[in-house]
This record gives structure tokens, sequence and C-alpha cells, in this order.
């Protein structure tokens, strides 16, 4: 086992102690949005020609489900350890920042994955089946995962103190994909909003993510997985710069 | 061809915004040596130690475990050290023998158990590991401390403070499980504010201040630097010998505090009270200690 696969395994084992905290708690707040929304517009609200509006809103809701979750991984582990002082353990050894990234960002997709297959399951008992596009189902699912994972591990190596992560995800993450169209198309907004929604990255994993289950989208799916690809590399470089720098961690 | 040394650092230099931490530290430690790191509160200590780890990065100066640059060749220089951190620190997801294996991992080492029951055996945390490390009190975490840092079997052991609000009992059988450590051939470097136990354990001391080595030499040559013997004794009269009357002091409960350098200087005082019909009724010899050195020291740096 190499140092790699030991941090992964710990990181794994950490969430997977607290699966109801960190699996189940973030199913049942995703079914409570599925059932007061869609009772609340399924009969008045068509977003797509022929398209239910729960079937609108399921990949949404997966999606936010597994963008809040693969962030809310790294960035919890990474300020509980530092508060702790025990990030001690993972500093000491011969680990390196790649291995360290890599561990961190695996743990994070997979908890964003699990938790998102499980909004799914849940959902489909209150949503029609539809069979969704595999492809684009992975490819968008893993680079959002990827993203916030990612954005997790700056913020929590970043952070000080607990607020100053509620702080980040309270102005950042969350405006960012409550403002990304889980709950409507950018369509229905004024131009403006539109303008600006597509600078809003999140926006594309939502709208290609919905793509792969309803066959419809705001934008082309290629032009979004080319977005979400981009901000991908882009945040990983640059979460890996810090790393190596030993930012807010090798004093 | 002289082995490598265990740790050599050279003119190492850091500084925390304000404050000096290190000014130019260089130390070399054999390997095989007990080697102890002293020095008040904010000397430096921790902050040595942490460049050794990779934890902090030193602004100027070098350091290297068993010949591995720490910064240059940090996989092997981290491989060779083991540090028992002077915070008590613990996750609180795991079980200590969870704990272990995973601190294994980060290592490499996949099949470890067997040295892993061995550790904890020697530091009696064999009755308690499947405890969450949560529900261990403050003298078992920092066992669990000690095994995190000998998973991996370095030659090099680095201990900081290990014996901070440690109770006696535990103290010892810690001691005796480094000592043994020590004679199989690791080398240690300990910090310690307890002197006694530097006096007792260490074969060479270093003694730090404010970011300077103000002494370094074996632990015997350090306990001769201060030839202030104190002798205390308790006299059948009231007065003494005028010409000694300079040299002896009146303690509170009316005994005599002579402070000498030689024994020769004992045996004329004996001889002067025998000489004026005064009888010495009690008498105690104070050896120097390393407490006096260490004071001196600071004193005088
Ligand atoms: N991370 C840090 N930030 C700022 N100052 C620090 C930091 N670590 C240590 N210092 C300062 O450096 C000096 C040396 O500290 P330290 O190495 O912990 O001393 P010791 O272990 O000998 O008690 C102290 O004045 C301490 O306040
Ligand atoms: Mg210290």
């Amino acid at each position: 086992m190499s140092g790699l696969s030991a941090l992964f395994y710990k990181e794994m084992l950490r969430f997977w102690k607290v699966v109801v905290q960190t699996v189940v708690a973030p199913v049942v707040t995703a079914l409570l949005y599925l059932l007061i929304f869609s009772q609340v517009l399924e009969e008045h609200v068509e977003v797509y020609p022929g398209v239910s509006y729960s079937a609108f809103l399921v990949p949404g809701l997966v999606m936010m489900s597994m963008l809040q979750n693969a962030f809310s991984n790294s960035s919890s582990s990474l300020i509980q350890s530092k508060m702790q002082g025990n990030i001690v353990f993972v500093l000491l050894p011969p680990l390196s920042y790649l291995e360290f990234f890599l561990a961190y960002l695996g743990a994070a997709v997979i908890r964003g994955l699990i938790v998102g297959l499980g909004v799914w399951a849940v959902t489909l008992w209150f949503a029609p089946w539809q069979a969704p596009h595999v492809g684009w189902l992975l490819a968008y699912a893993l680079l959002a995962c990827g993203i916030m994972g990612a954005i997790g591990i700056v913020a929590g190596i970043w952070a000080e103190k607990y607020d100053q992560l509620a702080a980040f995800q309270n102005f950042l993450i969350l405006p960012l994909t409550f403002l990304s169209g889980v709950f409507y198309s950018i369509h229905s907004l004024p131009t403006f909003w539109q303008a600006v929604s597509h600078f809003n990255p999140v926006f594309y994993l939502i709208d290609g993510f919905r793509y792969a289950f309803v066959g419809h989208s705001d934008t082309d799916p290629w032009l979004g997985l080319l977005v979400a690809g981009a901000c991908f590399v882009a945040i990983s470089a640059v979460t890996l710069a810090l790393l190596q720098r030993g930012y807010k961690l090798r004093h | 061809m002289s082995q490598v040394p265990a740790i050599r650092v050279d003119a190492l230099r850091k500084r925390f915004r304000t404050t000096q931490a290190l000014d130019g530290v260089s130390l070399e430690i054999a390997q095989g040596e007990f080697f102890g790191l002293l020095g008040p509160n904010g000397a430096g200590k921790t902050t040595l130690i942490s460049i050794l780890a990779g934890l902090t990065r030193a602004d100027a100066g070098h350091a290297a475990v068993m010949g591995h640059d720490v910064v240059r060749d940090y996989r092997a220089a981290r491989r060779a050290l083991g540090v028992v951190p002077q915070e008590l620190v613990y996750d609180p997801f795991f079980n200590v023998r969870e704990t272990l294996r995973i601190q294994s991992g980060y290592f490499g080492l996949r099949h470890n158990d067997a040295w892993i029951d061995e550790i904890m055996h020697h530091l009696d945390l064999t009755p308690h590991a499947d405890k969450n490390t949560q529900s261990l009190s403050g003298g078992m975490k920092r066992r669990l401390l000690v095994a995190q840092a000998l998973v991996h079997k370095p030659p090099v052991i680095v201990l900081d403070e290990p014996t901070a609000g440690v109770d006696v009992d535990l103290r010892r059988s810690l001691w005796e499980f480094i000592s043994r450590l020590n004679r199989e051939g690791h080398t240690v470097l300990l910090t310690t504010h307890y002197l006694e136990e530097a006096e007792a354990l260490c074969g060479r001391i270093a003694m730090l201040k404010s970011g300077r080595v103000v002494a370094l030499d074996d632990t015997k040559s350090l306990l001769q630097l201060t030839n202030e013997h104190c002798a205390q004794l308790r006299l059948d009269g009231d007065a003494v010998p005028a010409v000694w009357q300079g040299r002896l002091q009146r303690g509170a409960d009316g005994s005599w505090v002579f402070n000498f350098g030689e024994y020769a200087e004992l045996e004329n005082l004996l001889a002067d009270l025998r000489g004026a019909g005064i009888r010495v009724t009690e008498m105690q010899l104070q050896e120097p200690d390393l407490e006096d050195v260490f004071t001196d020291i600071m004193k005088r740096a």
C-alpha cells in the first residue's frame, strides 16, 4: 500500500464512519426539495416540451448534492485536522503534494458520487424513470465532483477557523449552486441574468448533467464539457501549486 | 570512513514575523546517541524539530537526517525520522489500532500488524486497541503518539517534551522503552523540561537560548562546568571562626550554608572548626546537578 492509498482509505473511512451525517442527511435534504418544489410547481411549469417538472428537477438536485458534498468532504476533513492538530500525521510521512492532492480529491469525488447516487435512487420513487445517457452523466458527475473536491481542498487549507469555511460556503458555493438553474431553466430569466449565468461554471455542470437525463439543455453540452474541463484543470493547477509551496500547512 | 551523522543541522535560521526563533544553529548528532536538547520556553527547540520533520521551512541553512537533506531528499529524510510532537494531538475518527495501521500505510507499510502489536504491547496500549482515541486519557494519548512515531521503525527518534503532564509510572515505562530502542541502535533526540530526566538519560546535551546554541557537550563535562558544591552544616555554637565569616551564610533555620569549589576547601573549614572547638552536629552535601548548570548557563548567555 503506497502512502497515497493509505491516505485515500483514511479519508473514505472518515466519512463512512459518520455516514448518517455525510450521506443520509444530504439525501434526505434533496428529497425534501423534490417533494416541496415538484408539489408546488408540477402543474404550472413545463421547462422543456414533454418533460415534467420533477423529471427536470431531479438531475439538478442530484448535481447540487454532489457539488456540495464533494466540497464538504475535503474542506471539512482538512479544517478539522488543522483545528485539532492531527494534520501533522499526514505531514510527517513521506507523502508528496501530488499524493496529498489525489487522496483528498479521490475521497471527495467518491463521497459526491455516493450522495448523488443516493439522491437519484430515492427520487426514482417520486419522479418517472428516465434512462440517462451514461457517457454524459459520468463525464459531468466526475468533473463536478473533481472541481468541488479541489475547491474544498483550497478552502480547507486557507480557512483558519470554522466560520471562515462557513463564509466560503455561504457566500460562494451556495449562491453559485442555487443561481445555476437547479430549479429553473435560465431561459426563464431576463436576458441580463441569462448572460450572467453563462459566467457561472456551475451552470454548465447542471445544464450538461441534466442533458444526460432529459436530452434538452440550455447550451451545447460539448461547450459545457469544455468549460468544466478547463475549470477542473485550472483549479487543480492552483491547488497543486499551493500544496507544493506548503501554503498554510508547512510554515 | 566515519558514519553519516543521524542528524546534522548547519547554520539554521528561522524567523516568524518579529521573532527570530532560530538564529544560526549548527549541531551534529551521531548515530546511536541519546541526545538532549534543552532550553527555556520559546528557545526554539520545537522550531528546530519542525524543520527536521519538514513541518517548517528554514529561512537559511541546511538540515539532514541520516544524510538525507530534509528539503531536497524529503522522502528518505522523513522515512528515517519518527517524531513525537509536543502537542497532544489525535484523530477522533479512529481507534488505536486503526490509527496505527493508517500511520503505517502513510509510510507504505501494508502488513505491519506484528510490529504494531509489539509497540502496543511495550507501551501498554494493547488493552486499549479498540478504543476510540477520543476516549483515551492524556497519558494514553501520549503513548499512542509515541507508537505512531515508531510504526516505520525509524532509525532516528525525536521526542518533543514527551513527559509533559504524564504521571510517574508512565514516565518510567516510557523511558525504559525508549532506552531499549536506543540500546538497539536507534538515535534519540529528546527535549524535556525535567532536567533530572535529561541528566539521567542523555549522553550529550545542547542548550538553546533565543535560537542560539549556548552550550553543547557531554553530560558529564557539562556537570563539571559548575564545580559549585554546597554543604549544609549544623553547628553546636552560634559563631564561626572570624576567617570563615564571609564564606558561610546563615540559613533561616539556623543552619550554615557553605558553597565551595574544591573539596580541599571543605577540609580546611572542618579543620578550623575543630581547632576552634566547634562541633559539627549535622552535615549534608549537595553535588551540582544539571539544574545548577542550566541556570548558570542561561544566566550567563
Ligand atoms: N508558527 C509560529 N508563528 C509565530 N511564531 C512562532 C511560531 N512557532 C514558534 N514561534 C515562536 O518562535 C519562538 C520559538 O518557539 P518554539 O520553537 O516553539 O520554542 P520551544 O519549543 O523551545 O519552547 C517562540 O518565540 C515562539 O513564539
Ligand atoms: Mg516546544
